[in-house]
């Protein structure tokens, strides 16, 4: 039974989550999940390359590995999925089918980036699962060497040093804040494709962002004259550094995963204040998208 | 798009990023304090690794980047090429100056496995050049060392490492001494650098008092600290400091 117009709500999760989980399913169709095996190529396949090494330097180069193909698997995921969700329900006419209901705009909208965003975390959890296993099979390898060739006295100092070479709990916060970066990227490309008038475009202003992103930084050090002594900055130069800090977001502050992979810990109030910085570039992106979508005539 | 929604837009994005600004700030700070997204990523480095590469550290890829040197490095060291193995080394320390490992290997292969190389090699005739170039890749390995302790200063590892340099390649017991203690100071340092400590401060000239005092400590602690050279240590400043006979502790009847 159809709900009478009376008791029609502005925002229902029932819709939103009907509308995710379509989009989901149509990502997972389009076997977007076949770069797994090339995940999984690459983590294992350094794994076989790595042998010649001691295992300190093994375990690190493979947790470097994995979670950089990690990082690039998802933003690719985030970017390529996104700028493709609005203009394919375009072509196959379905966008029109869902807004022909009573389906707000910012419904569907935050309905597509919500499949998008269950798909990023079922990826990175795979791949996770993935590079655990990797990690695990090739500490098994090791310990059984260490158990043939260590005088019983240090066994339990090189099973401790092994263990914590390996994939450790320490790696979550690193992976999370991953998946935040995507989320992100994610948002800003379904804003991007908000206005944009194909995907390649989208995808191509996507990239530059995400590049342009991880230089922001430099950018606004110099806007806000934190420079080495004696660097003297061009005004006009500094009022474009300014606006590229404005408007560009700040990549680096989620790559932690570099520092976290060699025994760096994030202190808690720093990963919390990354990921609330993340959620609300994400917000941010997404409330922009649907003011340039609820003004695009379709 | 219409010229009013970008208009909003834009106006939209630069009031967040002002919000935002601030509080990237104040985060960037904090990550820096705590030892995080410390590599410099400048010009030089970007000579030094070219575009490419300069272009996937800038992307979030800095670690993948170092890997890859030091696989190339690992190559250098095959093919005994030091000179651009330190090249490389330099720069994958630069890229990733939290890996400990990184600087540890670095300094090891230097100190130990250059110098060495340097000192026999037999293209060149002169041996005060061989000796001169030995003693350049000590100070290599000791550069690695000291870079790495300012990176990771709660590095217990490095310190004893650094110890180590000083103990064998430079035979400085003052300065093996210090950084032996350092690391003992250090949570995660291992069980053995105290004792190391000690035994090189017994060799430091003027300091012989200080070390008997400490090592008798030890002595006294427990048994297990009993062994043959804290024995030989104690005994051969037993006889430096003229110990009364009487005031000698009974280190012969130990194992």
């Amino acid at each position: 039974m159809h709900p009478s117009p009376s008791t029609h709500r502005i925002f229902s999760p029932t819709r939103l989550w009907a509308i995710a989980s379509n989009t989901l399913l149509e990502l997972v169709r389009q076997k977007v999940f076949y770069f797994l095996l090339l995940f999984a190529l690459v983590s294992i396949g350094s794994s076989v390359i790595l042998v010649q090494f001691s295992f300190q330097q093994q375990f690190q180069v493979l947790k470097d590995v994995a979670l950089g193909a990690m990082s690039i698997f998802t933003w690719l995921l985030a970017v390529l999925c996104t700028a493709m969700i609005l203009p394919r329900d375009i072509e196959d006419r379905t966008l029109y089918t869902i807004l022909a209901k009573p389906v707000p705009r910012f419904e569907y909208l935050l309905g597509k980036l919500a499949g998008v965003l269950l798909l990023l975390l079922l990826a990175l959890s795979l791949m996770g699962v993935v590079a655990a296993l990797v990690l695990y099979l090739r500490q098994q390898d090791v310990l059984a060497g260490i158990l043939a060739h260590t005088a019983p006295e240090d066994l339990d100092a090189a099973v401790r040093e092994l263990k914590a070479s390996t994939f450790t709990a320490n790696l979550i916060p690193g992976i999370l804040l991953i998946y935040i970066k995507a989320a992100i990227c994610a948002a800003l490309t379904l804003l991007i494709s908000s206005f944009a008038s194909s995907p390649v475009f989208t995808i191509i202003v996507s990239v530059m962002v995400y590049l342009i992103g991880h230089i922001q930084p430099i950018a606004r050090e110099y806007w806000l004259n934190q420079l080495p002594a004696g660097t003297i900055v061009p005004p006009l130069i500094k009022v474009f550094l300014g606006f590229v800090a404005l408007i560009f977001p700040d990549f680096q502050l989620f790559n932690l995963i570099d520092d976290i992979v060699v025994g760096a810990a994030v202190p808690f109030a720093a990963f919390a204040q990354t990921a609330l910085l993340g959620l609300g570039y994400t917000a941010v992106y997404t409330i922009l998208a649907y003011l340039s979508f609820a003004q695009k005539e379709l | 798009m219409r010229i009013r929604t970008a208009l909003i837009t834009l106006a939209c994005l630069l009031a967040f990023g002002a919000g935002r600004i601030p509080i990237e700030n104040h985060l960037a700070a904090r990550h820096g304090a705590a030892g995080l997204n410390t590599a410099q990523l400048d010009l030089s480095l970007r000579q030094r690794i070219g575009q490419m590469s300069f272009l996937a550290a800038l992307s979030g890829f800095r670690a993948v980047v170092a890997d890859l040197l030091w696989i190339e490095a690992h190559s250098a060291w095959e093919r005994t090429e030091w000179g651009r193995m330190k090249l490389l080394l330099d720069t994958v320390t630069a890229l990733q100056p939290r890996a400990i490992l990184f600087w540890d290997n670095a300094a090891w292969h230097m100190a130990w496995n250059a110098s060495v190389a340097a000192r026999e090699d037999r293209s060149q005739p002169r041996e005060a050049l061989r000796i001169r170039n030995q003693r350049e890749y000590f100070k290599a390995g000791e550069d690695f060392l000291l870079r790495g302790i300012q990176n990771n200063p709660s590095s217990a590892l490095l310190h004893e490492r650094l110890g180590l340099l000083y103990q064998d390649k430079f035979r400085d017991p003052a300065r093996a001494a210090e950084a032996f203690q350092r690391s003992a100071q250090l949570p995660g340092a291992s069980q053995y650098v105290h004792r190391f400590a000690l035994y090189q401060l017994a060799l430091v000239p003027g300091r012989e008092a200080e070390a008997y005092a400490c090592l008798k400590a030890l002595y006294q602690k427990s048994k297990q600290e009993h062994l043959p050279t804290l024995l030989r240590r104690l005994q051969d400043l037993e006889k430096k400091l003229s110990v009364p006979p009487d005031q000698r502790l009974p280190i012969l009847e130990s194992p």
